[in-house]
């Protein structure tokens, strides 16, 4: 070793020296940026992707929208379709936060922080799939309350930012106070976890409910005015968010070598079945309602099935949405779901696909076309559109990836010194 | 190859003193190495987003909500984009705040049988509204209708022959300034509101571009600014008002305000002054005397979309 080491080159080493959370959290970070080639890799890409992601958006910020393919007609697309299956990934976390605390399952116990870390990743991809809509988000101070004006309790759209935020704050507070007591090695205080993680379970049901309420009190979108627009909400976000967290646990056990207890994802299996039969009866309680009444008010439905007036830019998405959510729905049913890991990845797989389409590109933009005035404009995202999506998502993923990273150092740091 | 190190080398310093660390503190500057080069390569990212202090000053970035806004705000708000316009425009213009005058109501009626399609109401809102050049916008869109339909789903926009044919009829849409409102329920940060005489406008200063009210707006009346508006200068109609027809900023909404800066002053709309056949009629619902008044009280009006409870201030009718 040269003479000439500086001495903060090891401190970062030393845990004894980590007596605080900012400590924690710093040292958190240089753990969770240790990794082998395969992890550096990673990484890259995924920085390299946001990075494309920020220039597509900077540029968009300077230009205009007029570089998205957004037009007065179909005036939301692909960022607000990504949002609103972000926040049924972000809600999803709580099933398993449910049998964790409610039903004291206590594998699900050993796990659930799994859930609590894809909720706020899902979050923060929220919150950006929302800021890259906005037309002037150097105005974003209008929404503050105090010193902007923010229109709450009128304004559906108000309550989403704030239940939102609540929701980021929520799920934070519970990670971070964990895993800070776990690398401690002290039994966490049930009293400053607990009430969260209480508050969490209704809440998580309230963001995707109230994310819902944006659309479905508009009485001149008829497509999105039905009462069934909440529970559907909901029923997807209880299997997307359940199968990206069974995804997530098994490409920890392949890179991790971190073996989950069986019981959690065969209790997810369970959840996604119910919940992905009930989305599926509630779609076809839409469907029958829609097309059986028929009349204009089904017309944005035929659109996207059928086709309308010589358009059918969005048939091929919902067929295949739908394929994806029935072939998913078999594989989960099937006993080799719980049996193979081939079989349940392929399901999930398939649903989230299924879902991600149907939530998008099968409820956003139907709900434009016709237009009010009945008028069809078609829409297909901008390159735009995909890099800034593709620049969220790589974001959302190196989020992810580092608190993960973190989690699971926190807790085989702690088996070490048990 | 020797292994003895020079007697004069009293340092003892390696050439590279990073090969020299443990693994450990070459892997912290190694990542903070690439954390300078992630970061730089951010900043070079988003670099196109320096556009924006170059064109909103810190005035307009920090300008409060037109209600909050004293006279001398006001004042000052309005001199200084009547600078910006001169600026980007090369376009001297005047930019007023003509007050609801007290006691009116403002509404609307189209005479269904008079109106033949030839859109000199929507080209007179577009040279009166400085609207963009580039997309031939326009507040009104003019439907043709088949007869014996009130569908607008059989109804045409684009209709590009001599007017009117045999067998249809014509029916403007712009914005109904409803009563009840779903564009003002909706906006997030109160940049659109009702004013006293029924106008529905925007602060296109305080608007942040989310577009839910023209997801909101059952009747298509909104319009957002996808990129900067482009006129040329001798195009721009010089009479503004900062509620109406100023030339709008890149980014927000913007939709028909029934010509406040003309109709508050006593004077038609645009669309109004500019159809040629006497379909459309204007005036205060209030007054007695007023054509407006006399159209509700004698003919059969309807609203569109009256189901929804939006209560337009705009009426159609047949005579």
């Amino acid at each position: 070793m040269s003479a000439t080491t500086p001495e903060t080159l090891t401190k970062v080493d030393s845990i004894d020296s980590v007596r605080s959370y900012p400590k924690f959290l710093w040292w958190g970070l240089s753990e969770a940026t240790n990794g082998g080639v395969g992890f550096y890799l990673w990484m890259f890409v995924l920085t390299a992707i946001s990075l494309v992601g920020a220039n597509a958006w900077a540029h968009q910020v300077a230009t205009g929208m007029i570089v998205t393919n957004m037009t007065d007609h179909v005036s939301w697309g692909l960022y607000i379709a990504n949002f609103t299956f972000f926040v049924g990934l972000a809600a999803g976390g709580v099933m398993m936060v449910i049998p964790a605390y409610l039903y004291d399952d206590e594998e699900m116990h050993k796990v659930v922080i799994i859930g609590e870390v894809v909720a706020i990743a899902a979050i923060v991809m929220c919150t950006l799939s929302v800021v890259v809509d906005l037309g002037r988000p150097d105005r974003f101070w209008h929404l503050l309350p105090g010193i902007g004006r923010l229109n709450w309790p009128v304004s559906m759209l108000t309550w989403d930012v704030i239940v939102l935020n609540g929701y980021l704050l929520i799920n934070l507070h519970i990670v971070g106070y964990l895993l800070y007591m776990q690398f401690l090695g002290r039994r966490p205080n049930p009293k400053w976890y607990v009430p969260f993680v209480f508050l969490s379970i209704a809440w998580a049901i309230s963001i995707h409910t109230v994310t819902a309420f944006l659309y479905c009190g508009l009485g001149g979108r008829p497509f999105w005015n039905t009462a069934l627009l909440a529970p559907r909400f909901l029923a997807s976000a209880f299997v997307s968010g359940p199968a990206f967290i069974i995804l997530v646990m098994r490409i920890l056990r392949i890179t991790t070598g971190f073996t989950p207890p069986v019981g959690p994802a065969r209790t997810l299996i369970q959840i996604i079945r119910i919940a992905m039969t009930v989305n599926l009866i509630m779609l076809a309680s839409e469907v029958f309602t829609m097309f059986y009444t028929g009349g204009a008010h089904a017309a944005s439905a035929r659109y996207l099935f059928f086709g309308l007036h010589g358009h059918h830019g969005l048939v091929p998405w919902m067929w295949t949405s739908l394929a994806c959510n029935i072939v998913g729905t078999i594989l989960f049913f099937m006993p080799a779901a719980l049996e193979r890991g081939s079989v349940r990845i392929s399901a999930c797989v398939s649903c989230i696909v299924g879902i991600w389409i149907e939530k998008g590109m099968g409820l956003i933009v139907p709900g434009f076309i016709p237009s009010t005035l009945h008028e069809i404009v078609e829409y297909t995202p901008s390159l735009t559109e995909w890099k800034v999506s593709a620049g969220i998502w790589a974001f959302g993923f190196l989020i992810l990836t580092i608190l993960l990273k973190l989690t699971i150092t926190v807790f085989n740091r702690s088996k070490v010194t048990h | 190859m020797s292994n003895t190190v020079p007697p004069d080398d009293s340092n003892n310093a390696p050439l590279l003193p990073i090969l020299d660390q443990p693994s450990s503190s070459r892997r912290t500057a190694l990542k903070a190495a690439g954390a300078a080069l992630g970061l730089a390569a951010f900043g070079k990212a988003v670099s196109p987003l320096m556009v924006i202090p170059e064109n909103v000053s810190v005035d307009e970035f920090l300008q409060q909500h037109y209600k909050e806004m004293t006279n001398d705000d006001k004042a000052k708000v309005f001199a200084r984009l009547e600078e910006e316009a001169k600026e980007h425009y090369g376009a001297d213009v005047t930019i007023s705040d003509p007050q609801a005058i007290p006691g009116v109501k403002f509404g609307y009626a189209i005479n269904l049988s008079k109106c033949n399609g030839n859109g000199a109401c929507m080209e007179a809102c577009n040279k009166e509204n400085n609207h963009h050049r580039g997309v031939d916008q326009s507040y009104i869109r003019v439907f043709e209708m088949s007869k014996g339909s009130l569908d607008m789903e059989h109804g045409s926009t684009t209709y590009d022959h001599t007017v009117p044919q045999d067998d249809k009829f014509y029916m403007p849409v712009q914005c109904q300034q409803c009563d009840n409102p779903p564009c003002v329920t909706v906006c997030p940060v109160e940049a659109t509101w009702k004013e006293d005489d029924g106008i529905v406008v925007v602060d296109y200063n305080w608007c942040i571009g989310c577009r839910y009210c023209e997801a909101a707006c059952p009747y298509h009346a909104r319009r957002f600014n996808w990129e900067q508006p482009e006129i040329p200068a001798e195009d721009v109609n010089p009479v503004q008002a900062y509620l109406s027809n100023r030339i709008r900023p890149q980014g927000t909404m913007e939709k028909c305000h029934y010509c406040l800066h003309r109709t508050r002053e006593g004077r038609a709309p645009a669309c109004l002054e500019a159809c040629p056949t006497g379909a459309r009629v204007f005036g205060d619902m209030n007054d007695p005397d007023s054509d407006i008044n006399y159209v509700l009280k004698n003919k059969r009006v309807f609203v569109l979309k009256e189901e929804l409870g939006t209560q337009p201030s705009f009426f159609y009718f047949f005579d």
